[in-house]
């Protein structure tokens, strides 16, 4: 495992943070309360100087400030945090303030993605509050003069009988400096459930104010003394396409128009892309309207969405493509013993991030150091890019936090603070550089189209035998962080992110799972993270195909999901992350099914669709299932969703409200990419740039929505995700339930759904 | 050339092509960043601000046509039931659709005082929420509605 910043890269390996020291010190204006490395004090790593990671402050008012690396993208993020802290640390919650940070490397790896916020953090946090509580109650009660033992802590001041003093006032005048070994910070006994009043409690975030009266400060709204404005004018492909010669001969007499160049990036980013500049955004507008550029296109001019489908095909009829996730043996025998097999192909189109706020940075040098003022998810991996491309070290970088107008994974790449940054470079000014929706849809990473087979291998008594899972798609991990793949067990990489939810809790006997890079699509255009990432098609494969499988052997789709979800041998789920493991998953299935009525009878032409998913990684499983009930029109094949009723276990809920919220959001993606998204490579752009024919869901789209949270005592995972990708299958198969019409194709088509009832 | 209307309650005057969008204007020229850019074709209602008292997309709202005219953006709405009701009803997530959609609920309710699901997502079906907040957005211009309307009776 590759790592950033000291601390790996990729979930399942994100380490629990149970290594690590903790030093609490008096500093001017309070107590800092820091994580250390294992075995380190206070003194400096060989040629480093010591840098402590500091998570949180009291000061001398009594104020408790929860620094939060994670950026705010509408998951109330920095909220969560703090509750989970100020749990363990009993602090006042209307002493508690945030402080979204700036980059600095004593933050570590700064990442926000893969729904891991909670599960990250959830430990660290509770530890880190519990000593700081610790130290506040051992000084508390010196100060007081009385025994330790006899004291309780609860809304920031510490009491003994009648006797009580607040933290301000410890802070004041004690003597804080202690150190917590790994060891002792391990053996610290966090809260029960039951006494949790933070946790699983709701309150109001504290970003959300800021974001009805228009205060909120997103990465567009930055601005700087002197900047000018910038655009890219967008190359017609993304690699491999160079500027021949630009004519801006009709911009010159616009007012505000300060003129194009080409950007050289010695970062490979965004390399001889030009850019315009003006004194207002409407002036660059006007020119680049007027502005010719003659290009050199890249040979992605010629590929379409066909093609990178075909292609998708041609790989996985090659035996000998790609990776092995898993594969067990016997696989093959399993397939040459079997009494009948069932194989189908699944498709899924290409799906933009179309986040609210198109890219955007504001980017300018001071005193030596580059200012990068943007939202961003994933800032240790673009902030090496920058340095590379102003040519300086990246010590000589910073990025300021802003609030992020939509990431769905979006912003884990940050080529717009690339542009902006070389634009200001170029032009010796700051510069704001501000995508217009055509530019952002252009410059998106999007979601790779995928192709995916699965088979499966039944005996003669209809027992499931085997099974096979074939995805491909252009992997964004591969294309933006190589060093984030996998080895497969057949010693080549993959990209987890791209066929996680394959490798599903199901007993299907021997099981075969096999990740195939579409070097076209890798090769055309950049394939993104997008919500889910993986799953968002290999669940959609997954779940319809687990349908098709039921309906083949003539059983009830969800009896036999339960049937299958044995939670035996690698399914049996382990502690801390998947405790019961597909037991878990089974009662999520059950209770939606029993909240939705599976099984009632229905109007004509009205179906139930199940389906499951267990969120992104086996190491992080948050166990979500769907029923989607449908009405389907037969002559025009329009399928009107008429409830979607969605059950998530996601372990311990930090902010139930919140959660519900995530969970409200991350289905209606789901329906909105089921049905109303989609678009196409086109000639080596997406075809769709605005809202005049990307149509994502509206209010009056709303389908009836019944969302609940499992109660659940165990290790808190992730909301944000999940529930994006069993929508899609629940409808496809609630279709197939109503009419009898099988769809095998993201986004679900009228023309599709009339095609199948045809066949 | 010259233009001159009233922003928030105060009167400016700002020099810049006629054709330039309000959008830019208001946000660039005149700081106020809370009304937001998303699609630049008033199809998100991202820009949604009110012209004399209507909701009208800025982003392609040329400024010539606020010219003696009354330009209320999200941050000349003080303190409005409907903002209180987001917050109540948590309905923001990213959060940068919501002055848009504060303001396009705000119009709705200055004509209605008692809007239908039906009305609701009629008149709100412009203003794109990438978060799909919806149902929390509709059930907080229902809670502000009533708010409002007890307002008036006392």
């Amino acid at each position: 495992m590759k790592t950033l910043a000291g601390r790996p890269t990729a979930a399942p390996a994100l380490p629990r943070l149970t290594r690590r020291g903790f030093l609490i010190s008096s500093v001017g204006t309070g107590v800092t309360l820091a994580f250390t490395n294992p075995g380190v004090l206070m003194a400096a790593p060989a040629g480093k100087p010591f840098e402590p990671s500091i998570w949180y402050q009291i000061g001398t008012d009594g104020l408790v400030t929860v620094n939060i690396a994670e950026c705010e993208m509408g998951q109330h993020v920095g909220t969560a945090l703090a509750r989970i802290l100020a749990e363990e640390l009993e602090a006042d919650w209307n002493s508690v303030r945030l402080k979204y940070v700036d980059t600095d490397p004593k933050w570590g790896l700064m990442l926000t993605g893969g729904s891991w916020s909670m599960w990250h953090n959830f430990d660290l946090l509770s530890r880190a509050g519990a000593a700081g509580r610790m130290t506040l109650i051992d000084e508390g009660a010196r100060l007081m003069g009385v025994a330790a033992a006899g004291c309780t802590a609860r809304d920031g001041v510490v009491s003994a009988g009648k006797k009580s003093i607040s933290y301000a006032e410890i802070v004041q005048k004690g003597n804080l400096d202690r150190r917590f070994s790994p060891e002792e910070l391990e053996k610290i006994t966090l809260k029960k459930a039951s006494e949790r009043r933070l946790v699983g409690t709701d309150v109001k975030a504290i970003d959300v104010p800021g974001k009805v009266d228009g205060s909120g400060r997103y990465g567009i709204d930055a601005a700087v003394a002197g900047m000018v404005y910038a655009r890219p004018i967008m190359p017609p492909t993304r690699y491999g396409s160079s500027v021949v010669s630009i004519d801006d001969s009709a911009a010159k007499n616009i007012k505000g128009y300060l003129g194009a160049k080409v950007l050289d990036d010695a970062s490979n980013t965004v390399p001889g892309w030009p850019v315009a500049y003006g004194e207002s955004f409407a002036a660059v507008n006007k020119a680049i309207a007027v502005i010719n550029v003659e290009w050199k296109k890249g040979a992605a001019a010629g590929v379409t969405e066909t093609q990178l489908r075909e292609h998708g095909e041609k790989l996985i009829a090659d035996k000998n493509a790609g990776s092995l996730m898993r594969s067990d043996d016997g696989v093959d025998e399993a397939f040459a013993a079997a009494a009948s097999t069932l194989e189908q192909t699944y498709v899924t189109d290409s799906v933009l991030h179309f986040q609210m706020e198109p890219a955007n940075a504001l980017a300018y040098e001071k005193d030596g150091t580059w200012e990068i003022h943007t939202g961003n998810q994933w800032q240790s991996l673009i902030l090496p890019a920058l340095a590379k491309a102003l040519g300086v070290a990246e010590d000589k970088v910073v990025m300021r936090t802003y609030l992020l107008g939509g990431g769905f994974g979006r912003r884990l790449y940050g080529d717009y603070a690339v542009l902006a940054a070389l634009a200001s470079k170029s032009i010796g000014k700051p510069v704001k550089l501000v995508c217009t929706r055509e530019d952002d849809a252009r410059l998106d990473c999007f979601r790779s189209p995928s192709v995916q087979r699965v088979r499966m291998a039944f005996d003669q008594g209809g027992t499931i035998t085997g099974m096979e899972h074939h995805a491909t798609a252009g992997w964004p991990t591969e294309a933006m962080f190589p060093g984030g793949l996998s080895p497969g067990v057949n010693g080549k990489p993959y990209d987890q992110f791209s066929i996680n939810g394959a490798d599903h809790w199901y007993d299907t006997g021997k099981h075969r799972v096999r990740a195939i890079s579409n070097d076209l699509a890798i090769k055309s255009f950049l394939p993104g993270w997008l919500r889910s990432v993986g799953p968002g098609w290999t669940n959609w494969a997954l779940e319809s195909f687990m349908d098709e499988a039921a309906h083949k052997l003539g059983k009830d789709p969800l009896a036999l999901r339960l049937e299958l979800l044995k939670a035996e041998g690698r399914n049996a789920g382990s502690a801390p992350n998947a405790v019961g493991g597909a037991a878990r998953q089974a009662n999520v299935l059950k209770r939606a099914a029993e909240k939705a009525g599976w099984g009632r009878k229905l109007p004509k032409d009205t179906g139930l669709g199940i389906a499951t998913t267990f969120g992104q990684e086996r190491a992080m499983p948050t166990w979500t299932a769907c029923v989607a009930q449908v009405r389907v029109d037969r002559k025009s094949g329009r399928v009107i969703v008429e409830k979607l009723t969605m059950v998530v276990d996601a372990g311990i809920v930090i902010q139930p409200n919140g959660a519900l919220a995530q969970v409200e959001g991350a289905t209606l993606w789901g329906l909105s990419m089921a049905m109303h998204e989609g678009t196409q490579f086109q000639n080596g752009q997406v075809r769709d740039t605005n809202l005049n024919s990307y149509t994502p869901l509206r209010m009056a789209d709303v389908p009836e929505m019944d969302v609940e949270l499992i109660e659940s005592p165990h290790t808190a995972v992730g909301v944000g995700e999940p529930s994006t990708t069993v929508v899609a299958p629940a409808i496809g198969n609630a279709i197939f339930a109503a009419v009898g019409a099988r769809v095998r194709r993201l986004p679900i088509r009228p023309d599709a759904v009339v095609a199948a009832l045809k066949a | 050339m010259a233009t001159t209307f009233v922003l928030n309650g105060r009167s400016v005057t700002v020099d810049v092509p006629d054709d330039t969008p309000l959008l830019w204007v208001i946000r660039d020229g005149l700081a106020l960043t809370g009304t937001k850019f998303g699609c630049g074709i008033a199809m998100c209602g991202a820009c949604t601000i009110h012209l004399n008292g209507t909701a009208v997309r800025s982003c392609v709202t040329p400024v010539s046509a606020a010219a003696g005219s009354e330009v209320t953006t999200i941050e000349g709405l003080k303190d409005h039931p409907l903002q209180h009701a987001w917050i109540e009803t948590q309905a923001p997530q990213c959060g940068y659709c919501q002055s848009g959609q504060i303001m396009q609920a705000a119009s709705l309710l200055s004509s209605n005082p008692d809007p239908s699901d039906a009305d609701i997502n009629s008149s709100m079906n412009g203003n794109l929420c990438r978060c799909m907040a919806y149902v929390r957005i509709r059930n907080a211009i229902k809670l502000a509605a009533a708010e409002m309307r007890k307002g008036g009776e006392s």
